[in-house]
């Protein structure tokens, strides 16, 4: 190939990318291809590809796509995990002529990643999975508002994460922290595809992201069953709504900050450059707009799993439930009110920096009156120490220490002195683990039943958690102590010896933490072997109090055979109190969507305009954007787009179902 | 079980929830006026950082931005035209008044690429200033805008053409309504923040 040719058409693309000579990504590359080829091997051996293709990928069933935003979270949370053990050891050995095991520009490549993938392809799939299954389920409706735009989503969230697991094999990933700060994001101190992989993996999850909001609320505010008023929703849908409000308020200023960053680094434009009037300050502003925001669309929707499992774990309604719908409201509005506290330092004067601090201040008040609602639920209430409800008052001791320091952190002279440190550190993931996973995971073991009609075993579950909760405070409890000693965050290596035994408490909180995600695997194995002894065919297992314990598990396509009717916010058990008898006849035709492949076509190309964009292979982008349109525009060519589930087939399925619930009683 | 308490704890025939279709297009136009809010907030730090060369004084033509913006405001009250003929039903004349507003918007991102190439000509690029970076990207932006919204009303007279006014193809052009007359609305904010604050 003449060099001409080479350059349109692979870019900066060559064999150089490839980092054969990093033993640890050379050997993880041997494990994921051998791994990989078994998966598909076996896939291919037992014909399961039609299976997958017909049931699981191109369906538009919101509890298929919510089972399949959940997988995905926990399948990056392995690897984000094995970033965060890889930051760990080195730290925990890098002291003095000792340099540790990952060299400087490998460490900030994982350091990166790590911050990225937790946030944006664990805890993003598994809330966004959460919502789309649980929300229509909880209001009664058969379906999200658009369903094909839902399968979409998250085949775009799949494509973005697809791209950075690529960055490991192909190139490299940025090597800037997770938010990637100009100038150091630029194209001047970084010229390597390392920032493009984190802009258009984020950009294209992004995608994903705002639009599963924007159907989020449209199904929300359109689609209740009848009854159900704003105020009689569950508190899970509430947080939802809330949620999905703050992304699609949120996620576009991202989406134009990066679109800004990636026009300097591909035109040559002067937003945060150095030189000729460029502002680094302003994306500075401009990412903490969308970020803070962000930290609570992660929260947000835990707090509904909390709620919800307290008060059905204590036997009793919900304690202040207005006060609960008027904490999340105050809470979404204030979020927007804060972002400057992430830049105290940087020069905005004593009155800017008051105001942030004081708001931030502020939102402890509607958080804390969250945390006296669920100790009011539990106050006197018959509480069933179930693994969720572990989960949940792990939380509660866990989240409301993060929350402290979090205040502590708000106060901008003491901000001067905590800037940049671990003490941050220790924080921020004080909230996020004891707060947003351990919500995720009191939420799996709370919900799997109702997915999978079979609950998680509890020994299993019991291991899990403890590791978890104390793997958490070994690792991260010396790092406020180092943080609060003026340790920064984001070293490699370290010259004062006596800060290395700190290092080794926290890497045997790590190891903790593993065995906790061991666990957690393990549970979920055990279950499936011994999913006979565990299953519930009653569909409500917990006792639980909202509509969708009042389907079988896992519930039938269509959800409800009959749209129910809403008196109570605790529906379910306003039912069960009345004394409800399941309807047994009379069944009609219901309306349904069709499944379609489009989603995953779209995104799949997409992907790939991603990753040429980041080679700047230049012809082939513009091929596959051509693509893209045509591709979307023939789809909007189908109008033929939903059925109905002929009510002969209703009955057969609740005959069976009949004749299940026959057999327990 | 009695019939009674079927009826008030269920619904007996098919629930059809209202569609959600205008109110999700609404929510995504308002994240795309964050977007838009975002171009704005940079040209409003960027805006007078003319890195020692010429600012919105020296280089706008309010002749050629002023037939801009009538070709824009115009295509506007045609589209209007259109969604009323689509109330009377009638095929043709809707294509015809969309095939006039597509014109409109083809006149407009003419003009609007004219003066990019004349600018970028006389080396006042982009790359040049922080300024033009902003004045670019917003303007720019507003015009991808055009594009695509051309684009989609191409496949609408296509569609509306060979089903006819369905329900779904007359939401769909209520959705392209809304996406036109907000992007009416972004260039009058263009043309006041930018332009004519610009050369005072």
């Amino acid at each position: 190939m003449t060099p001409d040719l080479q350059t349109l058409l692979l870019g900066k693309l060559s064999l150089e990318a490839i980092p054969y000579h990093e033993p640890i990504l050379v050997m993880t590359f041997a494990a994921v291809a051998l791994g990989g080829a078994a998966l598909l091997g076996a896939l291919t051996y037992f014909k399961l590809w039609g299976y997958l293709w017909r049931e699981w990928f191109t369906s538009i069933d919101h509890k298929k796509i919510g089972v399949m935003y959940i997988i995905m979270g926990i399948i990056f949370l392995l690897r984000g995990f094995a970033d965060a053990v890889m930051m760990r050891i080195q730290q925990s050995v890098a002291f003095g002529d000792n340099m540790g095991f990952l060299p400087p520009h490998h460490y900030d490549q994982v350091f990166t990643a790590h911050g990225v993938i937790m946030i944006f392809f664990v805890a993003m799939p598994l809330v966004t999975g959460f919502m789309n299954y649980v929300v229509p389920l909880q209001i009664g409706a058969r379906d999200v508002a658009f369903p094909f735009l839902n399968n979409f989503s998250f085949w775009m969230t799949a494509s973005g994460g697809a791209l950075v697991m690529v960055s490991l094999f192909i190139g490299e990933f940025a090597k800037t922290g997770w938010l990637a700060y100009p100038p150091l994001s630029g194209i001047a101190f970084s010229p390597d595809v390392g920032v493009d992989y984190y802009i258009w993996s984020l950009q294209i999850a992004g995608v994903g992201t705002l639009l599963s909001g924007v159907n989020l609320i449209a199904t929300i505010v359109k689609m209740r069953a009848p009854g159900m008023t704003m105020m009689k929703m569950p508190i899970f849908t509430w947080t939802s709504l809330c949620t999905n409000v703050l992304i699609v308020a949120a996620f576009p200023v991202l989406t134009a900050v990066l679109a800004m960053l990636s026009l300097d680094r591909y035109v040559g434009t002067n937003f945060f450059t150095n030189d000729l009037g460029g502002n680094a300050m302003m994306y500075v502003n401009l990412i903490w707009i969308w970020g803070h925001p962000e930290v609570y669309i992660l929260v947000l929707p835990v707090f509904g799993i909390f709620s919800e499992v307290v008060s059905t774990f204590s036997g009793k309604r919900l304690f202040g439930y207005a006060s609960m719908v008027y904490a999340t409201v105050v809470i979404t509005i204030l979020s927007y009110l804060v972002w400057l506290h992430h830049f105290f330092t940087m020069g905005s004067g004593a009155s800017v920096n008051s105001f942030f601090g004081i708001t931030t201040m502020i939102i402890s008040i509607p958080t804390g009156a969250k945390i006296f609602n669920w100790l009011f639920t539990m106050y006197r209430g018959r509480i069933q120490f179930e693994v969720p409800m572990l989960w949940t008052v792990g939380f509660m001791v866990t989240f409301t220490i993060g929350g402290m320091t979090g205040v502590l952190l708000a106060v901008p002279p003491a901000d001067f002195v905590l800037h940049n440190s671990l003490f941050l550190i220790a924080h921020f993931h004080n909230v996020i683990i004891g707060g947003v996973l351990f919500g995720l995971m009191a939420g799996i073991n709370f919900w799997f039943p109702k997915a999978f009609g079979f609950k998680l075993d509890a020994f299993w579950g019991k291991v899990s958690f403890w590791c978890w909760q104390i793997g958490f405070f070994f690792a991260f409890m010396p790092l406020y102590v180092l943080g609060l000693m003026g340790v920064t965050r984001r070293m490699s290596h370290f010259d004062d010896p006596s800060l290395q035994v700190w290092f080794i408490i926290a890497a045997f909180g790590a190891a903790l933490i593993a065995a906790g995600i061991g666990a957690f695997l393990v549970q979920i194995g055990v279950s499936i072997w011994r999913r006979k002894e565990l299953a519930d065919f009653t569909g409500d297992p917990w006792g639980g109090r909202t509509l969708e314990w009042s389907t079988s598990s896992p519930p039938p396509a269509y959800n409800f055979a009959f749209t129910p009717r809403v008196y109570d916010n605790d529906a379910w058990h306003d039912m069960k109190a009345a004394g409800f008898q399941r309807p047994t006849g009379g069944f009609v035709d219901i309306h349904m969507p069709k499944n379609t492949g489009a989603g995953i076509i779209l995104a799949g190309i997409a992907g790939v305009m991603g990753f040429v964009m980041i080679w700047h292979m230049w012809l082939i982008a513009g091929v596959s954007f051509a693509a893209l349109i045509l591709t979307a525009i023939a789809h909007t060519f189908n109008y033929n787009r939903d059925y109905y589930v002929k009510a002969d087939e209703v009955t057969t399925t609740e005959e069976a179902r009949t004749a299940q619930l026959a057999q327990l009683a | 079980m009695s019939d009674t308490t079927l009826n008030n704890r269920f619904l007996v025939r098919e629930h059809h929830p209202e569609n959600g279709t205008l109110l999700g297009f609404w929510l995504y136009l308002m994240s795309d006026c964050l977007v838009f809010a975002c171009l704005f907030a940079a040209y409003g730090v960027l805006g007078r950082s003319y890195a020692g060369g010429p600012g919105g004084a020296e280089l706008f033509d309010l002749p050629i931005v002023a037939a801009n913006t009538a070709l824009l405001l115009l295509s506007s009250i045609t589209y209007g035209f259109a969604m009323l003929e689509m109330q009377r039903g009638k095929v043709g004349a809707v294509q015809l008044w969309l095939a006039i507003t597509g014109l409109f918007g083809a006149g407009f991102l003419g003009l609007e690429l004219y003066e990019f190439h004349h600018l970028i000509e006389h080396g006042h690029g982009p790359q040049t200033s922080a300024f033009l970076t902003s004045f670019f990207s917003l303007v720019g932006t507003h015009g991808l805008h055009v594009t695509f919204g051309i684009v989609w009303l191409i496949t609408l007279m296509i569609q509306v053409g060979k089903f006819g006014l369905t329900t779904a193809n007359k939401r769909r052009l209520m959705c392209l309504s809304m996406f036109w007359h907000f992007l009416d609305v972004v260039w009058i904010g263009v043309f006041t923040f930018v332009y004519l604050m610009g050369v005072l």
